[in-house]
Protein backbone atom coordinates (compact mmCIF):
# COMPACT_ATOMS: atom_id res chain seq x y z
CA UNK A 1 0.00 0.00 0.00
CA UNK A 2 1.11 3.63 -0.80
CA UNK A 3 2.15 6.22 1.31
CA UNK A 4 -0.75 8.36 1.32
CA UNK A 5 0.65 11.33 3.07
CA UNK A 6 2.47 11.79 0.18
CA UNK A 7 -0.56 12.61 -1.89
CA UNK A 8 -1.31 16.64 -2.04
CA UNK A 9 -3.80 17.67 -0.19
CA UNK A 10 -7.57 17.27 -2.14
CA UNK A 11 -6.26 14.56 -4.35
CA UNK A 12 -6.91 10.90 -4.08
CA UNK A 13 -4.42 8.51 -4.30
CA UNK A 14 -5.14 8.07 -7.93
CA UNK A 15 -5.18 11.52 -8.46
CA UNK A 16 -8.85 12.05 -8.78
CA UNK A 17 -9.87 15.26 -7.17
CA UNK A 18 -11.77 15.11 -4.20
CA UNK A 19 -14.90 16.74 -5.05
CA UNK A 20 -17.05 19.88 -3.30
CA UNK A 21 -20.17 17.34 -3.05
CA UNK A 22 -20.92 13.70 -3.78
CA UNK A 23 -25.09 12.88 -4.84
CA UNK A 24 -26.75 9.65 -4.20
CA UNK A 25 -29.51 9.30 -6.91
CA UNK A 26 -29.52 10.85 -10.18
CA UNK A 27 -33.69 11.06 -9.95
CA UNK A 28 -35.17 14.57 -10.06
CA UNK A 29 -33.85 15.57 -6.52
CA UNK A 30 -30.20 14.45 -7.32
CA UNK A 31 -29.77 15.92 -10.52
CA UNK A 32 -31.25 19.85 -9.37
CA UNK A 33 -28.73 19.02 -6.49
CA UNK A 34 -25.58 18.36 -8.50
CA UNK A 35 -27.17 20.77 -11.36
CA UNK A 36 -27.43 23.42 -8.53
CA UNK A 37 -23.83 22.97 -7.13
CA UNK A 38 -21.80 22.83 -10.06
CA UNK A 39 -23.59 25.87 -11.22
CA UNK A 40 -22.16 28.02 -8.46
CA UNK A 41 -18.74 26.38 -9.17
CA UNK A 42 -18.29 23.26 -6.88
CA UNK A 43 -16.98 19.90 -8.28
CA UNK A 44 -19.86 17.52 -8.26
CA UNK A 45 -20.17 13.87 -8.05
CA UNK A 46 -23.61 11.79 -8.82
CA UNK A 47 -23.98 8.84 -8.29
CA UNK A 48 -26.88 6.28 -8.93
CA UNK A 49 -26.73 2.45 -9.24
CA UNK A 50 -29.09 2.89 -12.37
CA UNK A 51 -27.85 2.29 -16.32
CA UNK A 52 -29.11 6.30 -16.87
CA UNK A 53 -30.42 9.30 -15.28
CA UNK A 54 -33.24 9.92 -14.25
CA UNK A 55 -33.69 7.60 -11.42
CA UNK A 56 -37.63 6.02 -11.15
CA UNK A 57 -39.70 9.05 -12.11
CA UNK A 58 -37.67 9.71 -15.17
CA UNK A 59 -36.68 6.07 -16.20
CA UNK A 60 -36.30 5.90 -20.14
CA UNK A 61 -35.72 3.14 -22.60
CA UNK A 62 -31.90 2.44 -23.51
CA UNK A 63 -30.26 4.12 -26.70
CA UNK A 64 -30.75 0.53 -28.29
CA UNK A 65 -34.16 1.40 -29.13
CA UNK A 66 -33.12 4.64 -30.57
CA UNK A 67 -36.42 6.13 -29.81
CA UNK A 68 -37.55 9.11 -31.22
CA UNK A 69 -40.04 10.73 -28.62
CA UNK A 70 -38.27 8.72 -25.37
CA UNK A 71 -40.38 11.10 -23.00
CA UNK A 72 -43.84 9.77 -24.69
CA UNK A 73 -44.06 7.44 -21.76
CA UNK A 74 -43.68 10.48 -19.44
CA UNK A 75 -45.40 13.71 -17.79
CA UNK A 76 -43.05 16.14 -18.17
CA UNK A 77 -40.17 14.50 -19.68
CA UNK A 78 -38.48 17.97 -20.98
CA UNK A 79 -37.58 18.95 -17.22
CA UNK A 80 -35.70 15.91 -17.68
CA UNK A 81 -33.73 16.70 -20.55
CA UNK A 82 -32.73 19.83 -19.21
CA UNK A 83 -31.06 18.59 -16.26
CA UNK A 84 -29.41 15.94 -18.10
CA UNK A 85 -28.22 18.76 -20.53
CA UNK A 86 -27.35 21.10 -17.25
CA UNK A 87 -25.22 18.46 -15.85
CA UNK A 88 -23.01 17.99 -18.86
CA UNK A 89 -22.92 21.83 -19.33
CA UNK A 90 -21.41 22.27 -16.05
CA UNK A 91 -19.20 19.08 -15.98
CA UNK A 92 -20.90 17.14 -13.35
CA UNK A 93 -19.04 13.74 -13.21
CA UNK A 94 -21.86 11.40 -13.66
CA UNK A 95 -21.15 8.08 -12.55
CA UNK A 96 -23.84 5.06 -13.33
CA UNK A 97 -24.11 1.67 -12.15
CA UNK A 98 -22.64 2.61 -9.10
CA UNK A 99 -24.23 0.61 -5.89
CA UNK A 100 -23.83 2.26 -2.60
CA UNK A 101 -23.34 0.12 0.28
CA UNK A 102 -21.92 2.40 2.52
CA UNK A 103 -21.51 6.21 3.45
CA UNK A 104 -19.06 7.35 6.26
CA UNK A 105 -17.98 10.47 7.75
CA UNK A 106 -14.78 10.71 7.66
CA UNK A 107 -13.03 12.01 10.71
CA UNK A 108 -9.80 14.74 11.07
CA UNK A 109 -7.86 12.15 11.96
CA UNK A 110 -5.48 12.58 9.11
CA UNK A 111 -3.22 9.64 9.44
CA UNK A 112 -5.91 7.35 8.79
CA UNK A 113 -8.19 9.07 6.24
CA UNK A 114 -5.62 11.55 4.35
CA UNK A 115 -7.81 12.85 2.04
CA UNK A 116 -9.85 14.72 4.42
CA UNK A 117 -9.21 18.03 3.67
CA UNK A 118 -8.23 20.37 6.57
CA UNK A 119 -11.33 22.02 7.88
CA UNK A 120 -13.94 19.71 6.26
CA UNK A 121 -13.13 16.43 6.86
CA UNK A 122 -16.19 15.22 4.55
CA UNK A 123 -17.67 11.86 3.39
CA UNK A 124 -16.58 8.55 1.82
CA UNK A 125 -18.95 7.12 -0.48
CA UNK A 126 -18.29 3.18 -0.98
CA UNK A 127 -19.65 1.83 -4.01
CA UNK A 128 -19.88 -1.21 -5.96
CA UNK A 129 -19.61 -0.12 -9.81
CA UNK A 130 -20.95 -2.30 -12.68
CA UNK A 131 -23.41 -5.07 -12.79
CA UNK A 132 -21.09 -7.75 -13.10
CA UNK A 133 -17.46 -7.90 -12.90
CA UNK A 134 -18.26 -6.17 -10.05
CA UNK A 135 -15.46 -3.69 -8.66
CA UNK A 136 -15.60 -1.27 -5.27
CA UNK A 137 -14.97 2.12 -6.15
CA UNK A 138 -14.90 4.90 -3.23
CA UNK A 139 -16.12 8.70 -4.11
CA UNK A 140 -14.71 11.32 -1.29
CA UNK A 141 -16.27 14.32 -1.02
CA UNK A 142 -16.78 17.20 1.77
CA UNK A 143 -20.24 17.26 1.43
CA UNK A 144 -22.89 14.31 0.69
CA UNK A 145 -26.66 14.98 -1.15
CA UNK A 146 -28.87 11.95 0.26
CA UNK A 147 -31.22 11.62 -2.99
CA UNK A 148 -31.96 7.98 -3.13
CA UNK A 149 -35.55 8.09 -3.72
CA UNK A 150 -38.38 5.26 -2.67
CA UNK A 151 -39.45 2.38 -3.30
CA UNK A 152 -43.30 0.19 -3.59
CA UNK A 153 -44.76 -0.58 -0.45
CA UNK A 154 -46.06 -3.46 -0.94
CA UNK A 155 -48.66 -5.32 1.15
CA UNK A 156 -48.75 -9.17 1.77
CA UNK A 157 -51.75 -11.27 0.44
CA UNK A 158 -52.54 -14.47 -0.78
CA UNK A 159 -50.98 -15.33 -4.29
CA UNK A 160 -48.96 -12.23 -4.09
CA UNK A 161 -45.56 -14.09 -4.89
CA UNK A 162 -46.67 -15.55 -7.80
CA UNK A 163 -44.90 -14.37 -11.50
CA UNK A 164 -47.11 -12.24 -12.56
CA UNK A 165 -47.73 -9.73 -9.86
CA UNK A 166 -45.83 -6.61 -10.04
CA UNK A 167 -45.54 -3.64 -7.64
CA UNK A 168 -47.26 -0.87 -9.43
CA UNK A 169 -43.97 0.91 -9.63
CA UNK A 170 -42.34 -2.38 -11.41
CA UNK A 171 -44.97 -2.34 -14.21
CA UNK A 172 -44.16 0.94 -14.66
CA UNK A 173 -40.42 0.26 -14.89
CA UNK A 174 -40.96 -2.29 -17.16
CA UNK A 175 -42.80 -0.03 -19.00
CA UNK A 176 -40.70 2.82 -19.04
CA UNK A 177 -37.21 1.48 -18.90
CA UNK A 178 -37.36 -1.72 -21.12
CA UNK A 179 -40.96 -0.70 -23.24
CA UNK A 180 -42.24 -4.32 -22.27
CA UNK A 181 -45.82 -4.13 -21.18
CA UNK A 182 -46.57 -6.16 -17.81
CA UNK A 183 -49.54 -8.23 -19.54
CA UNK A 184 -52.08 -8.83 -22.40
CA UNK A 185 -54.88 -8.34 -19.73
CA UNK A 186 -53.64 -6.60 -16.67
CA UNK A 187 -55.20 -5.49 -13.28
CA UNK A 188 -54.11 -2.49 -11.19
CA UNK A 189 -54.82 -2.15 -7.61
CA UNK A 190 -53.74 -1.08 -4.17
CA UNK A 191 -53.93 2.77 -2.80
CA UNK A 192 -52.69 5.90 -3.88
CA UNK A 193 -52.39 8.24 -7.09
CA UNK A 194 -49.87 6.64 -8.16
CA UNK A 195 -52.01 3.92 -9.64
CA UNK A 196 -53.45 5.89 -12.14
CA UNK A 197 -50.26 6.90 -14.36
CA UNK A 198 -49.78 3.30 -13.74
CA UNK A 199 -52.72 2.12 -15.37
CA UNK A 200 -52.85 4.78 -17.75
CA UNK A 201 -49.79 3.95 -18.94
CA UNK A 202 -50.20 0.17 -19.64
CA UNK A 203 -53.43 0.79 -21.33
CA UNK A 204 -51.98 3.09 -23.56
CA UNK A 205 -49.27 0.55 -24.43
CA UNK A 206 -51.93 -1.97 -25.31
CA UNK A 207 -52.33 -3.66 -22.52
CA UNK A 208 -56.18 -4.79 -21.26
CA UNK A 209 -56.65 -2.65 -17.96
CA UNK A 210 -59.38 -4.87 -16.70
CA UNK A 211 -59.83 -2.79 -13.73
CA UNK A 212 -58.27 0.10 -11.28
CA UNK A 213 -59.00 -0.69 -7.99
CA UNK A 214 -58.62 1.90 -5.45
CA UNK A 215 -58.52 0.46 -1.59
CA UNK A 216 -59.70 3.87 -0.24
CA UNK A 217 -62.77 5.70 -1.48
CA UNK A 218 -62.30 8.06 -4.47
CA UNK A 219 -63.36 11.39 -2.60
CA UNK A 220 -61.87 13.19 0.38
CA UNK A 221 -59.17 14.89 -2.38
CA UNK A 222 -61.09 17.39 -4.45
CA UNK A 223 -60.83 19.64 -2.15
CA UNK A 224 -56.47 19.30 -2.23
CA UNK A 225 -56.69 18.81 -5.65
CA UNK A 226 -58.78 22.34 -6.21
CA UNK A 227 -56.25 24.13 -4.17
CA UNK A 228 -53.45 22.64 -6.62
CA UNK A 229 -54.58 23.30 -9.98
CA UNK A 230 -51.22 21.81 -11.73
CA UNK A 231 -51.80 18.30 -9.88
CA UNK A 232 -56.03 18.60 -10.85
CA UNK A 233 -55.21 19.10 -14.57
CA UNK A 234 -52.18 16.06 -14.44
CA UNK A 235 -55.09 14.01 -12.52
CA UNK A 236 -57.97 15.00 -15.00
CA UNK A 237 -55.74 13.89 -17.78
CA UNK A 238 -54.84 10.28 -16.37
CA UNK A 239 -58.55 9.86 -15.79
CA UNK A 240 -59.20 11.25 -19.25
CA UNK A 241 -56.78 8.51 -20.74
CA UNK A 242 -58.41 5.85 -18.48
CA UNK A 243 -62.18 6.45 -20.02
CA UNK A 244 -60.76 6.78 -23.40
CA UNK A 245 -59.31 3.17 -23.22
CA UNK A 246 -62.82 2.47 -21.02
CA UNK A 247 -60.69 1.44 -17.90
CA UNK A 248 -63.18 0.73 -14.74
CA UNK A 249 -62.44 2.46 -11.90
CA UNK A 250 -63.49 0.89 -8.76
CA UNK A 251 -63.08 2.91 -5.38
CA UNK A 252 -63.79 0.76 -2.15
CA UNK A 253 -62.34 -2.39 -3.88
CA UNK A 254 -59.10 -4.37 -3.37
CA UNK A 255 -57.39 -7.34 -4.84
CA UNK A 256 -56.90 -9.15 -1.60
CA UNK A 257 -55.96 -12.22 -3.10
CA UNK A 258 -54.16 -13.97 -6.32
CA UNK A 259 -54.31 -17.39 -8.24
CA UNK A 260 -52.59 -19.38 -10.67
CA UNK A 261 -50.53 -22.60 -10.68
CA UNK A 262 -46.74 -21.70 -11.74
CA UNK A 263 -48.11 -17.82 -13.12
CA UNK A 264 -50.96 -15.66 -12.29
CA UNK A 265 -53.90 -16.44 -14.14
CA UNK A 266 -56.78 -14.35 -12.24
CA UNK A 267 -57.29 -12.31 -9.05
CA UNK A 268 -60.31 -12.03 -6.21
CA UNK A 269 -61.34 -8.45 -5.84
CA UNK A 270 -63.89 -7.86 -2.94
CA UNK A 271 -65.34 -4.84 -2.17
CA UNK A 272 -63.98 -3.62 0.93
CA UNK A 273 -65.05 -1.12 3.72
CA UNK A 274 -63.25 2.01 5.35
CA UNK A 275 -61.46 -0.24 7.69
CA UNK A 276 -60.89 -2.93 4.29
CA UNK A 277 -62.40 -5.65 5.79
CA UNK A 278 -63.68 -7.55 2.75
CA UNK A 279 -67.27 -7.77 1.74
CA UNK A 280 -69.10 -9.43 -1.38
CA UNK A 281 -65.78 -10.91 -3.47
CA UNK A 282 -65.84 -11.47 -7.56
CA UNK A 283 -63.06 -12.75 -9.72
CA UNK A 284 -60.99 -11.49 -12.82
CA UNK A 285 -58.80 -12.90 -15.12
CA UNK A 286 -55.51 -11.25 -15.64
CA UNK A 287 -52.49 -12.28 -16.44
CA UNK A 288 -50.72 -9.50 -14.37
CA UNK A 289 -51.24 -7.32 -11.66
CA UNK A 290 -50.07 -4.54 -10.54
CA UNK A 291 -50.03 -3.48 -6.96
CA UNK A 292 -48.74 -0.74 -4.77
CA UNK A 293 -49.83 0.83 -1.67
CA UNK A 294 -47.72 4.10 -1.55
CA UNK A 295 -44.13 4.09 -1.13
CA UNK A 296 -41.17 3.63 1.13
CA UNK A 297 -38.55 6.07 1.35
CA UNK A 298 -34.91 4.96 1.05
CA UNK A 299 -33.23 6.37 4.13
CA UNK A 300 -30.82 3.92 5.25
CA UNK A 301 -27.34 5.75 3.91
CA UNK A 302 -29.00 9.01 6.28
CA UNK A 303 -29.53 6.58 8.99
CA UNK A 304 -26.10 4.80 8.67
CA UNK A 305 -24.74 8.18 9.47
CA UNK A 306 -26.42 8.74 12.92
CA UNK A 307 -28.99 11.66 10.90
CA UNK A 308 -31.93 12.79 12.75
CA UNK A 309 -35.39 11.09 11.21
CA UNK A 310 -39.06 12.44 11.84
CA UNK A 311 -42.61 11.19 11.18
CA UNK A 312 -43.74 11.30 7.32
CA UNK A 313 -47.47 11.98 5.96
CA UNK A 314 -48.17 8.44 6.52
CA UNK A 315 -46.60 7.96 10.25
CA UNK A 316 -43.39 5.93 8.64
CA UNK A 317 -39.82 7.56 9.09
CA UNK A 318 -38.13 10.17 6.99
CA UNK A 319 -34.95 11.97 7.30
CA UNK A 320 -35.22 15.44 9.25
CA UNK A 321 -34.12 18.46 7.28
CA UNK A 322 -34.19 21.96 7.95
CA UNK A 323 -35.05 24.90 5.60
CA UNK A 324 -31.61 23.89 3.42
CA UNK A 325 -32.41 20.47 3.34
CA UNK A 326 -29.49 19.77 6.15
CA UNK A 327 -29.69 16.93 8.27
CA UNK A 328 -28.70 17.21 11.38
CA UNK A 329 -25.39 15.21 11.07
CA UNK A 330 -23.16 18.10 9.66
CA UNK A 331 -22.17 18.48 6.00
CA UNK A 332 -25.08 15.72 5.44
CA UNK A 333 -27.95 16.85 3.36
CA UNK A 334 -31.39 15.10 1.82
CA UNK A 335 -33.71 15.96 -0.39
CA UNK A 336 -36.80 14.05 -2.10
CA UNK A 337 -38.60 11.43 -1.21
CA UNK A 338 -36.05 10.34 1.81
CA UNK A 339 -37.71 13.55 3.86
CA UNK A 340 -40.95 12.95 2.77
CA UNK A 341 -43.11 11.58 -0.28
CA UNK A 342 -43.92 13.87 -2.05
CA UNK A 343 -43.67 13.04 -5.56
CA UNK A 344 -40.88 14.57 -8.75
CA UNK A 345 -42.10 17.63 -8.40
CA UNK A 346 -41.11 18.66 -4.98
CA UNK A 347 -38.09 15.97 -5.17
CA UNK A 348 -36.95 18.78 -8.09
CA UNK A 349 -37.43 21.39 -6.00
CA UNK A 350 -35.73 20.20 -2.76
CA UNK A 351 -32.71 19.07 -4.89
CA UNK A 352 -32.11 23.10 -5.94
CA UNK A 353 -32.70 24.12 -2.68
CA UNK A 354 -29.90 21.11 -0.94
CA UNK A 355 -27.15 21.69 -4.07
CA UNK A 356 -27.46 25.74 -3.59
CA UNK A 357 -27.19 25.17 0.72
CA UNK A 358 -23.79 23.13 -0.38
CA UNK A 359 -23.29 25.71 -2.16
CA UNK A 360 -23.81 28.89 0.24
CA UNK A 361 -22.31 26.40 3.17
CA UNK A 362 -19.36 26.07 1.21
CA UNK A 363 -19.11 30.00 0.72
CA UNK A 364 -20.24 30.44 -2.64
CA UNK A 365 -22.25 33.21 -3.89
CA UNK A 366 -25.87 32.05 -4.34
CA UNK A 367 -28.87 34.61 -4.49
CA UNK A 368 -31.51 34.20 -2.44
CA UNK A 369 -34.44 31.74 -4.10
CA UNK A 370 -37.61 33.10 -1.04
CA UNK A 371 -39.84 31.15 -4.69
CA UNK A 372 -38.35 27.62 -3.91
CA UNK A 373 -38.62 27.90 -0.35
CA UNK A 374 -42.29 29.02 -1.00
CA UNK A 375 -42.78 26.33 -3.69
CA UNK A 376 -41.27 23.33 -1.33
CA UNK A 377 -43.96 24.50 1.50
CA UNK A 378 -46.86 24.18 -1.06
CA UNK A 379 -45.56 21.54 -2.50
CA UNK A 380 -44.51 19.55 0.96
CA UNK A 381 -48.30 20.12 2.35
CA UNK A 382 -49.96 18.67 -0.70
CA UNK A 383 -47.72 15.35 -0.19
CA UNK A 384 -48.90 15.08 2.82
CA UNK A 385 -51.80 15.38 2.16
CA UNK A 386 -52.12 12.83 -0.57
CA UNK A 387 -50.87 10.24 2.10
CA UNK A 388 -53.69 11.04 4.49
CA UNK A 389 -55.80 10.61 2.01
CA UNK A 390 -54.82 7.54 1.03
CA UNK A 391 -53.98 5.51 4.05
CA UNK A 392 -53.32 2.19 4.47
CA UNK A 393 -56.40 0.20 7.05
CA UNK A 394 -55.89 -2.19 9.38
CA UNK A 395 -58.09 -5.16 7.29
CA UNK A 396 -55.47 -5.85 4.94
CA UNK A 397 -54.44 -8.21 7.67
CA UNK A 398 -57.53 -10.19 7.39
CA UNK A 399 -56.73 -11.14 3.67
CA UNK A 400 -53.71 -13.22 5.06
CA UNK A 401 -54.13 -17.05 5.54
CA UNK A 402 -51.99 -18.90 7.17
CA UNK A 403 -49.69 -20.13 4.45
CA UNK A 404 -49.64 -16.50 2.73
CA UNK A 405 -46.01 -15.69 2.71
CA UNK A 406 -45.10 -12.41 4.90
CA UNK A 407 -41.32 -12.56 3.96
CA UNK A 408 -40.74 -13.60 0.16
CA UNK A 409 -36.71 -13.78 0.58
CA UNK A 410 -36.94 -15.89 3.52
CA UNK A 411 -40.01 -17.61 2.82
CA UNK A 412 -41.83 -16.83 6.17
CA UNK A 413 -45.63 -17.53 6.26
CA UNK A 414 -48.30 -15.72 8.27
CA UNK A 415 -48.68 -18.65 10.69
CA UNK A 416 -44.98 -18.38 11.64
CA UNK A 417 -45.63 -14.74 13.05
CA UNK A 418 -48.35 -15.79 14.95
CA UNK A 419 -46.84 -18.43 16.27
CA UNK A 420 -43.81 -15.83 17.09
CA UNK A 421 -46.29 -13.40 18.35
CA UNK A 422 -47.67 -16.41 20.69
CA UNK A 423 -44.73 -16.64 21.89
CA UNK A 424 -44.45 -13.08 23.31
CA UNK A 425 -42.48 -10.92 20.00
CA UNK A 426 -44.75 -7.78 21.15
CA UNK A 427 -42.51 -5.62 18.30
CA UNK A 428 -40.91 -5.62 14.36
CA UNK A 429 -37.34 -6.56 15.95
CA UNK A 430 -38.51 -9.72 18.50
CA UNK A 431 -41.03 -10.93 15.26
CA UNK A 432 -37.52 -10.31 12.99
CA UNK A 433 -35.20 -12.65 15.04
CA UNK A 434 -37.80 -15.34 16.50
CA UNK A 435 -39.48 -16.10 12.81
CA UNK A 436 -37.27 -14.26 10.22
CA UNK A 437 -39.19 -12.10 8.39
CA UNK A 438 -36.94 -9.52 6.95
CA UNK A 439 -33.59 -11.55 7.16
CA UNK A 440 -33.04 -11.88 3.95
CA UNK A 441 -32.13 -10.79 0.39
CA UNK A 442 -33.65 -7.37 0.51
CA UNK A 443 -33.64 -6.77 4.13
CA UNK A 444 -36.92 -5.87 5.00
CA UNK A 445 -37.41 -3.81 2.32
CA UNK A 446 -40.50 -5.69 1.04
CA UNK A 447 -42.23 -6.88 3.93
CA UNK A 448 -41.04 -4.30 6.81
CA UNK A 449 -44.04 -2.20 6.80
CA UNK A 450 -45.98 -4.99 6.61
CA UNK A 451 -44.22 -6.96 9.64
CA UNK A 452 -44.66 -3.53 11.73
CA UNK A 453 -48.02 -3.40 11.02
CA UNK A 454 -48.34 -6.89 12.29
CA UNK A 455 -46.59 -6.26 15.29
CA UNK A 456 -48.63 -3.36 16.28
CA UNK A 457 -46.31 -0.45 15.79
CA UNK A 458 -45.01 2.59 13.46
CA UNK A 459 -42.49 1.62 10.91
CA UNK A 460 -38.64 1.96 12.45
CA UNK A 461 -36.05 3.56 10.68
CA UNK A 462 -33.99 1.04 8.91
CA UNK A 463 -31.09 -0.79 10.74
CA UNK A 464 -29.11 -1.41 7.74
CA UNK A 465 -24.85 -1.08 8.07
CA UNK A 466 -24.39 -2.13 4.81
CA UNK A 467 -27.17 -0.71 2.22
CA UNK A 468 -26.84 -3.31 -0.89
CA UNK A 469 -25.73 -7.14 -0.60
CA UNK A 470 -21.82 -6.79 -0.77
CA UNK A 471 -19.40 -9.62 -0.64
CA UNK A 472 -17.14 -10.47 2.03
CA UNK A 473 -13.85 -9.71 0.61
CA UNK A 474 -15.29 -6.48 -0.58
CA UNK A 475 -16.17 -5.71 3.53
CA UNK A 476 -12.37 -6.83 4.21
CA UNK A 477 -10.96 -5.19 1.67
CA UNK A 478 -9.56 -1.49 1.87
CA UNK A 479 -9.70 1.22 0.19
CA UNK A 480 -6.70 0.22 -2.13
CA UNK A 481 -6.58 -3.33 -1.42
CA UNK A 482 -6.57 -6.25 -4.20
CA UNK A 483 -9.73 -7.73 -5.34
CA UNK A 484 -9.65 -10.42 -3.03
CA UNK A 485 -11.84 -12.89 -5.75
CA UNK B 1 -38.21 -21.95 -17.29
CA UNK B 2 -41.91 -21.57 -17.93
CA UNK B 3 -42.99 -20.21 -21.31
CA UNK B 4 -46.07 -18.67 -21.86
CA UNK B 5 -48.23 -19.44 -24.75
CA UNK B 6 -48.78 -15.50 -25.36
CA UNK B 7 -46.30 -12.50 -24.76
CA UNK B 8 -47.40 -9.61 -23.69
CA UNK B 9 -47.87 -6.28 -26.04
CA UNK B 10 -44.85 -4.11 -26.84
CA UNK B 11 -44.80 -0.39 -26.15
CA UNK B 12 -41.89 0.37 -28.88
CA UNK B 13 -44.64 2.42 -31.34
CA UNK B 14 -45.14 4.59 -28.55
CA UNK B 15 -41.87 6.31 -28.00
CA UNK B 16 -41.25 5.90 -31.82
CA UNK B 17 -38.60 3.10 -31.71
CA UNK B 18 -37.08 1.98 -34.42
CA UNK B 19 -34.57 -0.11 -32.50
CA UNK B 20 -30.98 -0.90 -33.57
CA UNK B 21 -30.25 -4.74 -35.22
CA UNK B 22 -31.11 -6.94 -31.62
CA UNK B 23 -29.02 -9.59 -30.93
CA UNK B 24 -30.14 -13.80 -29.23
CA UNK B 25 -28.76 -14.68 -25.68
CA UNK B 26 -30.23 -18.42 -25.06
CA UNK B 27 -32.05 -19.41 -22.04
CA UNK B 28 -31.09 -22.91 -21.24
CA UNK B 29 -30.07 -22.77 -24.78
CA UNK B 30 -33.57 -21.97 -26.52
CA UNK B 31 -32.48 -19.02 -27.92
CA UNK B 32 -34.49 -15.29 -27.38
CA UNK B 33 -34.19 -11.94 -28.81
CA UNK B 34 -33.11 -9.12 -27.27
CA UNK B 35 -32.63 -5.41 -27.95
CA UNK B 36 -29.24 -3.38 -27.02
CA UNK B 37 -29.46 -2.09 -23.52
CA UNK B 38 -32.57 -4.20 -22.25
CA UNK B 39 -32.16 -6.11 -19.13
CA UNK B 40 -32.01 -9.74 -18.86
CA UNK B 41 -35.19 -9.70 -17.03
CA UNK B 42 -37.15 -7.85 -19.79
CA UNK B 43 -35.60 -9.66 -22.06
CA UNK B 44 -36.99 -12.99 -20.56
CA UNK B 45 -40.36 -11.79 -20.22
CA UNK B 46 -40.62 -10.20 -23.12
CA UNK B 47 -40.22 -13.63 -24.58
CA UNK B 48 -42.89 -14.93 -22.83
CA UNK B 49 -40.70 -16.25 -19.76
CA UNK B 50 -42.66 -14.96 -16.34
CA UNK B 51 -40.01 -17.22 -13.84
CA UNK B 52 -36.51 -18.61 -14.12
CA UNK B 53 -35.76 -19.78 -10.57
CA UNK B 54 -37.52 -21.51 -7.13
CA UNK B 55 -37.47 -21.21 -3.91
CA UNK B 56 -35.32 -22.58 -1.37
CA UNK B 57 -37.93 -23.95 0.72
CA UNK B 58 -41.16 -24.08 -0.91
CA UNK B 59 -39.77 -24.59 -4.34
CA UNK B 60 -42.03 -21.84 -5.95
CA UNK B 61 -41.29 -19.99 -9.14
CA UNK B 62 -39.91 -16.41 -9.02
CA UNK B 63 -39.54 -13.83 -11.52
CA UNK B 64 -39.71 -10.18 -11.74
CA UNK B 65 -41.48 -8.32 -8.89
CA UNK B 66 -39.99 -4.44 -7.76
CA UNK B 67 -38.67 -3.95 -11.14
CA UNK B 68 -36.24 -1.72 -9.54
CA UNK B 69 -33.27 -3.76 -7.85
CA UNK B 70 -34.73 -3.68 -4.27
CA UNK B 71 -36.55 -6.57 -3.97
CA UNK B 72 -34.12 -9.54 -5.25
CA UNK B 73 -37.04 -12.08 -6.37
CA UNK B 74 -35.25 -11.92 -9.79
CA UNK B 75 -32.22 -13.48 -9.40
CA UNK B 76 -30.70 -15.45 -12.19
CA UNK B 77 -27.56 -17.31 -13.46
CA UNK B 78 -26.05 -15.90 -16.18
CA UNK B 79 -22.82 -17.53 -17.55
CA UNK B 80 -22.37 -19.83 -14.70
CA UNK B 81 -22.88 -16.56 -12.21
CA UNK B 82 -25.53 -17.03 -9.44
CA UNK B 83 -27.66 -14.18 -7.79
CA UNK B 84 -27.45 -11.43 -10.70
CA UNK B 85 -30.66 -9.40 -10.16
CA UNK B 86 -32.28 -10.14 -13.70
CA UNK B 87 -34.03 -5.97 -13.80
CA UNK B 88 -30.53 -4.35 -13.23
CA UNK B 89 -28.54 -6.68 -15.99
CA UNK B 90 -28.06 -5.86 -18.92
CA UNK B 91 -27.96 -8.47 -21.45
CA UNK B 92 -24.82 -9.31 -23.62
CA UNK B 93 -24.73 -10.78 -27.04
CA UNK B 94 -24.28 -14.52 -26.23
CA UNK B 95 -25.03 -14.96 -22.79
CA UNK B 96 -26.38 -17.73 -21.71
CA UNK B 97 -29.04 -17.86 -19.02
CA UNK B 98 -30.06 -21.29 -16.94
CA UNK B 99 -32.72 -21.49 -14.85
CA UNK B 100 -33.49 -23.81 -12.28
Amino acid sequence: MSDRREHAPGRRPDGSALKDLAVVGAGPAGMAAAVAAARAGLSVALIDSGARLGGQYYRHPPEGFRARRPGALHHGFARFTRLADALKAHGVEIRLGHRVWAVEKLTGDASEKAIAAEEDAGVAVHCLAGARDERRETVLARRLVIATGAHDRPLPFPGWDLPGVFTAGGAQALLKGDLVVAGRRVVVAGTGPFLLPVAAGLAGAGAHVAGVFEANGRFGLASTLIAHPGKLAEGAGYGYRLARHRVPYAGGHAVVAAHGENELTHVTVAKVDRDWVPGPLRTIECDALAVGYGFVPQIELATQLGCATGTGGDGGPVVAVDEGMRTSVPGVYAAGEPTGVGGAELAEVEGWIAGRAVAADLGRQVDRAPGLARRRARLAAFGRALQAAYPVRDGWMGWLRDDTLICRCEEVPYARIKDARELGASDARSLKLLARPGMGWCQGRVCGYAVACLAGEEPLPPRRPIAQPVRLGDLAGDQEGEDPR
Amino acid sequence: MNPSPERPPHAGHLVGARPEPGFDISVDGRPVSAVPGQTIGAVLYSNGIKSWRTTRMGGRPRGLFCGIGVCFDCLVTVNGEASLRACQTEARPGDKVTTA
